[in-house]
């Protein structure tokens, strides 16, 4: 009569975390409210026009989804402290990687979301084509690794004493590989160039992923346990 | 006593190489052709960076020994290694800003290794927050060895992506590159040997810190 | 009582320590299937840990937790569906309702007869009107009852309780007995911590006591109304030798 499956206990963590999210919708409206002002303010703080704006707008565009990601991701684990930290999941899970990939799906998905918003406004504000399919590409292998090494950092940084403060610090230095292939792609499929081209990237972007993916799911029981 | 004889040696050791390396570097050292004297500091520069990376990797180790032990000691090894290797990277970044300037007129290039040392200093640093900022001894330990594991894991990966990026946007400031004459690999081995027995010295004298810390909070608890 | 059932808690050399630092030291248990175990000790002693442990939110350094059989010490997941757990903090979430929390943890668990399973039991406390309304805008003790609706759930054959009256007024308390009592009536083994080992002395029928990570005494509780008396000179004893 019970049948625990390890793809349907993922999908009701996730099930889950869209259902709270449809309720109060504060993480989504943060993170895109964050995103825009972000943008808006390297706009005028670098005087983003024309071609500087065009130049500029793969690091801007990149740079804000880092930074507004930090605050989803945060909340995103925060949830799951209020009332009795993430042991209610702990109890239920069968396997500890059944509450990882749970999470990290669920904040794949919020921050596809927020690009979503972001990628035409962008588009808009530098003159530059980043709804290209390619781009796209870029931008969702992007953010699967950013997303997977947020939810393990964010799952350390909601029980320290500093919480949110501390995802920034410990996260942003360890995706520079993902950051410098990112823009540099970015850049270049804005250029004109082929996907062909900025293979090199492509690749690192991947390695990365898999990496990351492997690492925490290896490491992430021993964070996430009491 | 094994272990005071062990400190003596250590220490005495480092004491010794490291004025042996003071004196290859400033007298048996050719004078660079192109920068002069302040290439010297090219033996410290180095020598800096190879403990840093070192430090990192020994982190890394005693993180992934610690989750798999839960013994304290890879835990104390794996917080006093990063304490020691974050002084070295620190000194990575000032005789590079030191020699940089000189050379090519500007504190800050996006050379790929002090690129690299920069990246792997905030790693550092996170690390060192983190082992701060947590109540819980254990848990704290345990979030510090994930992140010393993840944190050395990206490194190979963000020289790779750093060196693409600079090679795409080659500097203005060329001249990085100096031929390695054999007295220069001299001292260079020298010192690398120096520097390691004072990170090994500064690491142990650390581990007895956090040592005597745990016999204290024994005696208090007890 | 079965008596030849095998044991549902086997704690063999149980250690927790960091460092210098032990929580538990080599701890011994057995419980019996449909034993009800009280726990008691002074701040510090080690409940908290050692059920947390047994409940497998927390792992140990040393030493081994079997329930039902399983080993459940080093993250084995088999047992836990067997396992229902309850403390003061009500792992919920505040941002759904409590059918959704209810049919979450259903679905994690695997249920076949999820709704009528969740109707059955938002009956049970009481919170069928109340079931399409965000946890966030219960009062504490409806939130302390959805709780035990969610505890009990996947009907477990052990329900671990840690310090379940911390909080709770007269009136929550004795129906969070009455619950308990039904429950065990059907077999169910209870491990419960407690500070007050008064009210708690009518639900259990044996007594554990812990003290600096190490079990000092293990008996019936025998005397209910006699035990406080009994259970405060034994801890002055303990805390003075």
């Amino acid at each position: 009569m019970r049948t625990q499956n390890w793809a349907r206990q993922v999908w009701a963590i996730v099930v889950k975390d869209i259902a709270a999210e449809l309720h109060t919708r504060e993480i989504l409206s943060a993170m895109f409210v964050f995103a825009v002002t972000a943008m808006l303010t390297f706009s005028f703080a670098l005087d983003l026009r024309g071609a500087v704006g065009r130049d500029a707008a793969p690091g801007v565009v990149w740079t804000t989804i880092a930074f507004a990601g930090t605050l989803g991701l945060s909340r995103s684990l925060a949830r799951e402290q209020q009332t009795g930290g993430i042991a209610g999941l702990l109890l239920a899970a069968g396997d500890r990687t059944v509450i990882f990939f749970g999470k990290s799906l669920g904040n794949t998905a919020m921050l596809l979301i927020l690009e979503i918003a972001l990628l035409p406004l962008g588009t808009v504000l530098f003159d530059a084509n980043l709804l290209r399919p390619e781009i796209v590409l870029v931008v969702i292998l992007g953010t699967i690794g950013y997303a997977v090494a947020g939810t393990l950092l964010a799952a350390i940084a909601v029980n320290t004493r500093a919480r949110e403060v501390m995802l920034p610090i410990l996260l942003l230095p360890l995706i520079v590989p993902l950051m410098i292939p990112a823009v540099q792609a970015t850049a270049g499929l804005l250029e004109g160039l082929a996907l062909a081209e900025v293979n090199n990237w492509m690749r690192v972007l991947v390695v990365y992923d898999l990496l990351i993916v492997a690492v925490a799911m290896l490491t992430f029981e021993y964070v996430i346990e009491a | 006593m094994r272990r005071r004889l062990l400190n003596w040696v250590l220490g005495v050791g480092s004491v010794v190489a490291f004025v042996g390396a003071l004196v290859m570097v400033f007298l048996y050292a050719p004078r660079e052709a192109t920068m002069g004297e302040i290439q010297r500091i090219f033996y410290f520069h180095v020598a800096s960076a190879w403990v840093g990376f070192f430090g990192f990797f020994i982190t890394f180790v005693s993180g992934a020994l610690f989750l798999a032990r839960s013994e304290r000691r890879w835990d104390i090894l794996g917080l006093s290694s990063a304490e020691v290797g974050l002084a070295f990277i620190t000194m990575v970044l000032i005789t590079g800003s030191l020699w940089a300037r000189p050379v090519w007129g500007t504190f800050w290039t996006w050379e790929p290794r002090l690129t690299i040392s920069a990246v792997q200093w905030l790693l550092y640093v996170a690390y060192v927050m983190l082992r701060t900022s947590t109540t819980s001894q254990e848990r704290v330990a345990r979030f510090a060895a994930v992140y010393g594991i993840v944190a050395f894991v990206t490194v190979p990966l963000s020289w790779f992506a750093i060196r693409w990026w600079r090679t795409i946007h080659p500097q203005i400031l060329a001249g990085g590159e100096m031929a390695l004459t054999p007295r220069m690999l001299q001292t260079l081995l020298v010192s690398l040997a120096a520097f390691t027995l004072v990170y090994a010295t500064l690491v142990r004298q650390r581990v007895h810190l956090e040592e005597a810390r745990d016999r204290l909070a024994g005696l208090q608890a007890g | 009582m079965a008596e030849n059932a095998p044991p549902m808690v086997v704690i063999e050399q149980l250690s927790k320590a960091f460092g210098p630092r032990v929580a538990l030291d080599r701890i011994d248990l057995e419980i019996a299937t449909g034993e009800r175990v009280m726990l008691v000790g002074p701040n510090g002693a080690g409940k908290t840990t050692l059920l947390r442990i047994v409940a497998t939110l927390s792992r140990p350094t040393a030493g081994t937790v079997k329930v039902a059989g399983a080993d459940v010490s080093r993250g084995g997941g088999d047992a836990r569906g067997r396992i229902g757990f309850l403390s003061h903090e009500s792992l919920l979430y505040e941002d759904l309702t409590a059918r959704q929390n209810l049919r979450f943890y259903a679905r994690m668990y695997g249920l076949g007869d999820m709704t009528a399973r969740i109707e059955e039991l938002l009956a049970r406390v009481g919170l069928t009107r109340r079931g399409d309304d965000l946890v966030r805008t219960f009062s504490r003790g409806m939130v302390q009852r959805l709780a035990v609706a969610r505890a009990i759930l996947h009907r477990p054959g052990l329900l671990l309780l840690d310090e379940p009256y911390s909080g709770l007024d007269p009136v929550a308390a004795e129906s969070l007995t009455a619950l308990l009592a039904a429950l065990v009536e059907t077999g169910c083994t209870l491990l419960l911590t407690t500070h007050h080992p008064a009210a708690e002395g009518t639900l259990t029928e044996r007594v554990v006591v812990l003290s600096g990570g190490r079990v000092i005494e293990d008996g019936p509780v025998g005397d209910v109304a006699s035990f406080p008396s009994r259970y405060r000179a034994l801890l002055t004893q303990t805390m003075s030798a």
